[in-house]
């Protein structure tokens, strides 16, 4: 059948260009960068020194699967509970859930310093009863709860959304059929939710894998994850090649990760945009 | 119909899509003021012939002659024809009365004309004073009355309807058939009418054109195709029949179930494999031993006006539709008059349909594509 | 099961404490007495007043408030037109690839996207003898690119849900196709359209990580301004 693909052509092509150039070709100076040296010429000297920073990509995955764990832990029962309150709070806290994210990331960051200081508000009020101050910036426990705070929200919403939208008949035919509430849980609940489950991961995991901000504002330099690393390498280092190579490496991981989560849960493509409204 | 002139003329249409024929060699005239419906199964091609006329699609080969004129290249808002969209098609941000100025705005018409017209076809649909409602607050029947009046508010010369009552439920339907074949009378317009529901095929129609697998199985009127049905699959998709494997022995003579019969045609070649078809209620049930066959009875189906009764004769189950009562086990015997069996040539469909031995209701329902399904896109 | 528990209850305000505490704490700091982030002493708003006055601060707010509308009204006209597009692409392969091409800026790290791009510029930069090539050019770029995608799925679904038969119902009564687009389909759209333009000017205001790496130092938003 004919159809006016010259329309479609004169459409598409904008895009079609501009993803090209903007996001296929960036991906390709990835490479080119992570195969060459400072003068361009070809050369294996970077990729060989990824080894150097096995060690900085299992610590990154650990925080990185640490914090997202946690978020899971706290916010799975969260959307739970919201998703079984009236219609009108639902909504209200919904809003309330997303209204953080669009606060800016560096305050909701830097606002820790302020609560977790030595001198900080919490550190305060406990040295008027006489104890501390306690060590509560500047270490690993700090930069996971950094993460957790910051995108707690992007494994909320997908949660919520998937249990909201669960119907409540089949809650009741699992009960009908002599399921327990825990039971309920764990055998309808949860099966349903594993596609909230696996976007709330992607959407907290990336980020927090490949995060240098969050640590170097909390861990104050005693933390060193690959994107502190990578960033040096463009801001302080400036050795590109390297950086690049990094990248190379974190992004071909978080492919990989993506890859195996979608395997298991065989998720839509869309799901994970889907919810950022 | 057929004295007024042509006013649509399909010549050798084909259409394939990936690969898959669509349509096959399209032939068909459509006359002024007619109401054609084209019926078939989904998948038929019934909705790809609509979609062709409107200007939707363009056909791999052949033409389109409108008056004379061949249009295959005119854009569909360029012609002379409307459709009335399955699912209605109204434009939801718009409330009744612009969606039915719609297209006299875009004829560029004075205010107060528009403004008359949408009136009048208000009226004419029955929806007098219904002009400032949301499409969203009318009911199905509501919608389907506002894409009417739209559709004739702009005078097409043709329109054409893709399955218009499929959403409806069934009491409504009847009303609405009712109503669609009165309106079509009264401004004289020419209808195509895709459907894939027989009865509304003959109940509205002047000309069906039965479809089947992109191709044309029958062009006739109502009871042409009823109790003439070209082939096996006509008889079969038109009604319920009994479709029987005979030998036409000479004219006016016709073999099958083991028997010779007198029947009414001829001009076939002699000893020539035919298709018999009988219709169910054509059949009457005498006492066992009185008849020209004789079975057993294996089911018995109370349906309001009449019994469903099949019957096993040599292996071969017959339906029949009577008012006696019969009993499961019950040996009957059946007779058919000479005009009640109409003997069709072999086709591709014989030997497919006509014999009731996996009968259930269940079955026809699952057979049966009265759900309205997304065609051929 | 609309009665919720007391527990429940409990758990939901908690949560909430948590994602409010934070910026509970920042903003009675930002009417402190003292320059101090610590301790309270007396209410003031001097902050907001230094902050107005700041020539650089403020300059750095006009900068990513103009950003923000540029890069948000490029990326919306661009990623509604593309939306259309790929959703009248026949070939699934094609579409789907397509598809795939426009997750990567939302599946990739930022700071892979970030550097990705500053490795480009750099690069054309170099190609194109001139030294200092990031500026106010390429941190647009690098907005739009990345606000794209957003602004597809949320179109997206708007024209998804959109009768087909509409558009052909609106040439059928004789509007010409790109009349009929925009008197039918176009209203249809608009919620997605104006909820993608609103994500995509809010993720711009938001950025840091890929700003960091695309802006240059004539072009600085107010992100990297606190940054530093």
């Amino acid at each position: 059948m004919k159809r006016s693909s010259l329309a479609q052509k004169i459409i598409n092509a904008p895009y079609i260009l501009w993803a090209a150039l903007f996001v296929i070709a960036p991906l390709i100076m990835v490479l080119y960068y992570a195969l060459t040296d400072s003068t361009g010429a070809f050369s294996l000297d970077s990729v060989k020194q990824i080894g150097d920073y096995g060690g900085t990509f299992i610590l990154s995955i650990s925080y990185g699967a640490v914090a997202t764990l946690i978020s899971l832990v706290i916010a799975y029962p969260f959307a739970y509970f919201l998703a079984h309150t009236k219609a009108n709070f639902q909504r209200m806290s919904v809003m309330l859930v997303m209204l953080p994210m669009w606060m800016s990331f560096l305050i909701r960051t830097y606002s820790w310093i302020t609560i977790l200081g030595e001198s900080g508000v919490i550190n305060s009020a406990l040295g008027k009863i006489g104890i501390g101050p306690l060590p509560l910036l500047n270490n690993g426990g700090a930069v996971i709860l950094g993460m957790v705070y910051n995108f707690l929200p992007y494994m909320i919403l997908p949660l919520y959304t998937i249990m909201a939208k669960m119907d409540v008949r089949l809650i009741e035919a699992a009960q009908d059929l002599g399921c327990g509430k825990l039971q309920v849980i764990r055998k309808v609940v949860f099966p349903l939710s594993v596609p909230g489950i696996a976007s709330g991961i992607t959407m907290v995991f990336v980020p927090c894998v490949s995060t240098f901000y969050i640590t170097q504002k909390l861990g104050g330099g005693q933390v060193n994850l690959i994107g502190d690393v990578i960033e040096a390498q463009f801001q302080t280092a400036n050795n590109y090649n390297l950086g690049a190579a990094l990248s190379l490496v974190l992004m071909v991981m978080i492919l990989i990760c993506l890859g195996v989560l979608n395997y298991f849960t065989d998720s839509d493509d869309e799901v994970n945009g889907g919810v950022l409204v | 119909m057929k004295n007024t002139p042509v006013i649509i003329d399909l010549q050798n249409i084909s259409v394939s899509f990936d690969g898959t024929t669509i349509l096959n060699n399209i032939n068909l005239q459509i006359h002024d003021g007619e109401f054609v419906t084209l019926l078939g199964p989904s998948g038929c091609g019934k909705t790809t012939t609509l979609r062709i006329i409107a200007g939707f699609l363009q056909q791999d080969s052949g033409d389109v002659i409108f008056e004379g004129k061949n249009i295959n290249g005119v854009p569909a808002y360029k012609r002379q024809v409307n459709t009335i969209f399955q699912r209605y098609a109204l434009f939801p941000h718009l409330n009744v009365y612009e969606n039915i100025a719609f297209g006299l705005r875009l004829k560029k018409m004075k205010e107060d004309d528009i403004k008359a017209k949408v009136q009048a076809m208000l009226e004419l649909v029955n929806l007098k004073g219904f002009g400032s409602r949301n499409i969203d607050s009318l009911s199905g029947g509501q919608q389907q009355r506002v894409a009417i009046a739209r559709a004739l508010a702009v005078d097409p010369r043709v329109v054409l309807l893709d399955e218009p009552l499929g959403a409806l439920d069934l009491k409504l339907r009847k009303d609405m058939q009712v109503e669609l074949k009165n309106i079509q009378q009264k401004l004289g317009i020419t209808f195509i009418y895709v459907t894939h529901d027989q009865e509304e095929a003959l109940s509205m129609s002047d000309t069906v054109v039965v479809m089947n697998n992109g191709e044309i199985q029958h062009i006739g009127t109502p009871i042409d195709v009823y109790n003439e049905p070209a082939n096996a699959f006509v008889a079969d998709f038109i009604g319920e029949s009994n479709i029987l494997d005979g030998v036409m022995r000479e004219d006016f003579h016709v073999e099958f179930s083991g028997m010779r019969f007198q029947c009414v045609d001829k001009g076939f070649g002699k000893d020539e494999p035919v298709d018999v078809v009988i219709r169910p209620e054509d059949i009457d049930v005498v006492p066992a031993g009185q008849g020209m066959l004789q079975g057993e009875v294996t089911s018995v189906t109370f349906k309001g006006v009449h019994y469903e009764i099949i019957v096993d004769v040599d292996n071969f189950k017959w339906m029949i539709q009577t008012t006696q009562k019969a009993s499961v086990g019950d040996i009957i015997g059946i007779s058919i008059k000479p005009d009640e069996m109409h003997v069709m040539k072999k086709s591709e469909y014989s030997g497919l349909y006509g014999d009731y031995s996996s009968f259930s209701e269940e079955f026809d329902e699952l057979s049966d594509p009265t759900v309205v399904e997304e065609e051929e896109e | 099961m609309t009665k919720t528990s007391k527990l429940a209850k409990l758990y939901i305000a908690l949560i909430f404490a948590f994602l409010y505490a934070p910026m509970a704490v920042m903003t009675v700091f930002s009417f402190n007495g003292s320059a101090s982030t610590y301790k309270m002493s007396g209410f003031s708003t001097q902050w907001y007043l230094r902050l107005f006055n700041d020539e650089v601060t403020m300059n750095a707010l006009k900068n990513t408030i103009i950003l923000a509308v540029v890069s948000a009204a490029i990326a919306t006209a661009m990623g509604t037109l593309a939306t259309i597009g790929i959703n009248s692409m026949r070939n699934k392969r094609l579409r789907s690839g397509v598809m795939s091409v426009t997750n990567i800026p939302m599946m990739n790290p930022e700071i892979v996207t970030g550097i990705s791009m500053m490795l480009l510029f750099v690069f054309a930069g170099t190609m194109l003898g001139r030294k200092d090539s990031l500026g106010f050019a390429t941190i647009l770029i690098a907005h739009v690119t990345f606000q794209l995608p957003y602004v597809i799925l949320s179109v997206m679904p708007k024209l998804r849900q959109t009768d087909s038969r509409i558009y052909e119902a609106a040439q059928d009564l004789g509007c010409h196709p790109l009349k009929a687009f925009f008197k039918v389909v176009f209203p249809q759209i608009l919620p997605g359209i104006v909820s993608g333009a609103l994500m995509a000017f809010t993720l711009s205001l938001d950025d840091f990580i890929i700003s960091y790496f695309t802006n240059g130092p004539a072009f600085q938003t107010l992100p990297i301004h606190i940054s530093r």
